[in-house]
């Protein structure tokens, strides 16, 4: 099958169909940026961007995603410049272990994109979508087991620009 | 000897390894590619007390290489845990013991064949409930971390039957699991004699002599990697089963094997906090002195292992009163053992009694902060500063009395304390070329900031910035180091490297080693990082639902190295202490005798939203006579205090005391 990573074509031959996108990022393409955490589900640790959209890649089988491009935390930023979310996070101290920090930084790119498509989320009362209270409600899929969420959410709000 | 010109002990230093952690070059126990990587998967017991008979496995299972129990494993020797003698006998002392290990040559086929074994076990009758008044509860010798489990002075009975008034209370705390965000993870690999670890703990030089013991090695033949740690908090303090599983599984197919626990498997075979039931009176006069309290707890451990949380213990520190009885009892039940989670002891006492002080107060119709300012004269300073910055004064001492909309809101407030200390550790420092140098320790940073501190002190000692010093750490081939634990990391390691660099500096050369165990052996007894914490929160009426709207901690706690990652320690721990007081619980399902919730789903943790404004500040004043660096840990006092402070908090708002915890919105409808 093929797998297209951070702009690169993949060819993995022989792949267990049961093998998950993020076992396949981890264990047969070496790419460890995406954490595992839980598996199933329940911490974020694994979160990749699909096509642009943040997704759990624990709960994806990979060779359902053939023809999606996979973005990890090693395909962010350019050249030595790191992305402004991950700039976000060294600024602000944003993690302590680092462990759910990949995945952190993968959900907030894709809130932010969703944030600026105008989707609400639960707490949404009027047009400011990206206020500290939106910040956290809508990163609250991703776990942090150290409690670094105060030095990420205005990581966060410093990559939105505010 | 330093000019302020290069002070950087002090400073505000990023994480030196902050690059490679946003950008995921950071590697972790089980991110080590390997030629012919194989798959460990374990299978855990399905009852809670028995004999497995036999193992039976599917034989049209593909790539399986072996399946290792206790009818064909080699043999290993026994240490100190006897859950690392894993497969060396066929009783089965708590549901989730692993009883088989299936080595396949993929992650995939290791889990289904793991899924589609047949264990043969005679099940037996279990006991796996904690009460008060067991029938086998004992007193145990020590508790953790070695302290007499029984103490007194005065006359407690006796005082407390003639004081003008008491509090006489019960607070349960629930079993806790520590859940870091890595799992317990081990690469294995054997290279001839000699075993090649990949591991996440919190000690390397301690997992080195441990898997030495259990495979009959010299520490020196076994290597263990820890660049990175996904979190601890104490459950990786000591070696657990999956490094001896890797170890076992890699010698018995001759291939490197991976051993990552499942995120279920945490929950029984890596520690947890055991659950304690904690009865507690203090008896005080008419204006506020106390003059005696009694702490006794009941806890449990399990068949394999005594652990006791000794959550008396602190009681012992924190009120100087003329009559005080502490005590510890513990039932061993067949459960899971119980291990070091953040602040063992500390966290869940101060909760009993602080609440209990709360109670206290009210009672006296005194302020709790002028209570604790006539009782606890060591916190005098944190208190007056931390009840100036959070705004303390002018509060309402009664409860259920403000409300806006929706909206009960109230204030609490508790004190924390941790003893300072540290451990022998040795430190190796090296000249290099154009005044660099290289500082070799086999410490560990699980996310505490030890890296960067221990450059920092470095750099400050031989007057050279930061960007000269080169970090090894993580590493048991390095120079022995004591376990990230106790937070007595940076006093332990950092009085090292002190020590090598002065030792550098003083007698030249290229090469200078510093061992501390003689100078620890006298350090300074009896010393505390002491702290208060304040807590405001609102509760839905309707709903009951409990948020903290602001949480502040006020710290003494020696010298502050590094003020950015200390700011990360003391919060890290405070939102953990909130998820203590409001979300974490793990339920016991008598008949099994295991967790229901034994995932993240089900098991509750702080999330981004559960936190809104939270800030720490510290007193940042040398302590002399302690260390070098004048420092006292950090990483653990953050938890202790700051749950009883949102429960009192909560008490506030609603009027309702929860005694058992969380404190769970059905509790307060
Ligand atoms: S590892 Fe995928 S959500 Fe936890
Ligand atoms: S930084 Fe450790 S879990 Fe988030």
């Amino acid at each position: 099958m093929r797998l297209t990573v951070n702009g690169a074509q993949h060819h993995l031959v022989g792949l267990d169909p049961r093998t998950t996108l993020l076992d396949a990022l981890r264990e047969h393409l070496h790419l460890t940026g995406a954490k595992k955490g839980c598996d199933h589900g329940q911490c974020g640790a694994c979160t990749v961007l699909l096509d642009g959209r943040r997704v759990n890649s624990c709960l994806i089988l990979a060779i359902t995603q053939q023809d999606a491009e996979v973005t990890t935390v090693e395909g962010l930023g350019r050249r030595g410049e790191p992305h402004p979310v991950q700039q976000g996070f060294l600024d602000h101290d944003g993690f302590q272990c680092g462990y759910c920090t990949p995945g952190q930084i993968c959900s907030a790119i894709g809130m932010l994109d969703e944030a600026g498509k105008g989707w609400p989320s639960a707490v949404t009362e009027d047009d400011d979508l990206l206020s500290d209270r939106e910040i956290r409600e809508r990163m609250s899929g991703n776990l942090c087991r150290c409690g670094a969420y105060p030095a990420m959410v205005p990581a966060i709000r410093q990559a939105a620009g505010r | 000897m330093t000019s302020m010109l290069t002070r950087a002990v002090g400073a505000p230093l990023p994480r030196l390894e902050g690059p490679a952690k946003v950008s995921g070059a950071a590697r972790y126990a089980a991110e080590y590619p390997q030629d012919r990587m194989a798959y460990g998967w374990i299978v855990q017991s399905p009852v809670a007390r028995g004999r497995l008979d036999a193992v039976l496995t599917d034989p049209a299972e593909e790539d399986v290489l072996v399946v290792l129990w206790h009818g064909n494993a080699p043999h290993l020797e026994q240490t100190d845990d006897p859950e690392l003698a894993v497969f060396q006998s066929d009783r089965i002392g708590y549901r989730g013991q692993p009883v088989a290990l299936v080595v396949a040559t993929s992650l995939e086929a290791a889990r289904r064949a793991a899924q589609v074994i047949h264990l043969d076990i005679a099940a037996e009758e279990h006991d796996v409930e904690l009460r008060a008044d067991h029938p086998d509860r004992y007193t145990p010798e020590s508790v953790v971390p070695d302290v007499p489990a029984v103490s007194g002075t005065g006359d407690a009975e006796t005082a407390l039957a003639s004081a003008a008034v008491t509090v006489d209370v019960t607070y349960v705390t629930p079993p806790l699991h520590n859940n870091p965000m890595e799992p317990h993870a081990t690469i294995a690999r054997w290279d001839g004699q000699d075993l090649i670890l990949y591991d996440s703990n919190q000690h390397p030089s301690g997992i080195a002599e441990t898997l030495g013991t259990v495979f009959g090695l010299p520490a020196e033949r076994v290597h263990v990697v820890t660049e990175h740690v996904g979190g601890g908090f104490g459950s990786k303090g000591s070696a657990r089963p999956n490094a001896v599983l890797a170890a076992l599984g890699s010698w018995v197919t001759g291939r490197p094997v991976q051993m990552a626990l499942p995120r279920q498997a945490m929950f029984s075979m890596v520690g947890h906090r055991a659950p304690t039931v904690q009865h507690i009176r203090i008896g005080a006069s008419q204006d506020g002195v106390l003059t005696a309290i009694d702490h006794q707890t009941h806890t449990q451990s399990s068949r394999l292992f005594e652990f006791v949380e000794s959550a008396s213990v602190v009681t012992r520190d924190v009120y100087p009163v003329p009559h005080l009885r502490t005590g510890h009892q513990v039932v061993r039940l067949d459960m899971p053992t119980p291990r070091w989670m953040r602040a063992p002891g500390e966290a869940p006492g101060m909760i009993a009694l602080e609440c209990a002080m709360d109670e206290l107060a009210e009672r006296l119709g005194a302020d709790p902060l002028d209570l604790r300012l006539r009782n606890a004269p060591r916190h005098e300073r944190v208190l007056r500063a931390g009840a100036e910055r959070f705004g303390w004064s002018g509060r309402d001492p009664r409860p259920r009395r403000r409300r806006s909309g929706e909206w009960w809101t109230g204030t609490g407030m508790a004190l924390a304390t941790y003893p300072a200390t540290a451990m022998p550790s040795t430190a190796r420092v090296r000249a290099l070329a154009d005044d660099e140098y290289e500082v070799a320790i086999a410490a560990t940073d699980l996310g505490t900031g030890a890296r960067t501190i221990l450059a920092q002190i470095a750099a400050d000692e031989l007057d050279v910035p930061v960007g000269r010093i080169h970090i090894r750490i993580g590493d048991s081939t390095l120079p022995r180091a004591s376990v990230a634990g106790g937070s007595s990391g940076s006093a332990s390691w950092g009085w090292a490297v002190t020590g090598a660099c002065r030792e550098l500096r003083s007698r030249g050369g290229r090469e200078a080693v510093f061992d501390t165990t003689e100078l620890v052996r006298e350090q300074k007894e009896g010393q505390h990082a002491c702290g208060a914490h304040f807590a405001e929160v609102r509760v839905s009426a309707v709903t009951g639902e409990i948020r903290v709207s602001r949480l502040f901690g006020m710290y003494d706690a020696g010298r502050i190295l590094n003020p950015r990652t200390a700011r990360a320690q003391f919060l890290g721990g405070m939102i953990m202490g909130m998820g203590m007081a409001l979300h974490e619980e793990s339920v016991l399902d008598p008949a099994q005798g295991t967790w229901v919730n034994h995932d993240l789903a089900e098991y509750h943790i702080p999330t981004h939203a559960d936190v809104e404004w939270i800030d720490a500040a510290w007193l940042d004043e040398p302590e002399t006579g302690l260390n070098p660096m004048g420092s006292k840990g950090i990483g653990e006092i953050g938890i202790v205090g700051s749950p009883a402070a949102i429960l009192n908090a909560v008490h506030h708002a609603t009027g309702v005391r929860i005694r058992d915890l969380p404190a769970r919105l059905d509790k307060l409808l």
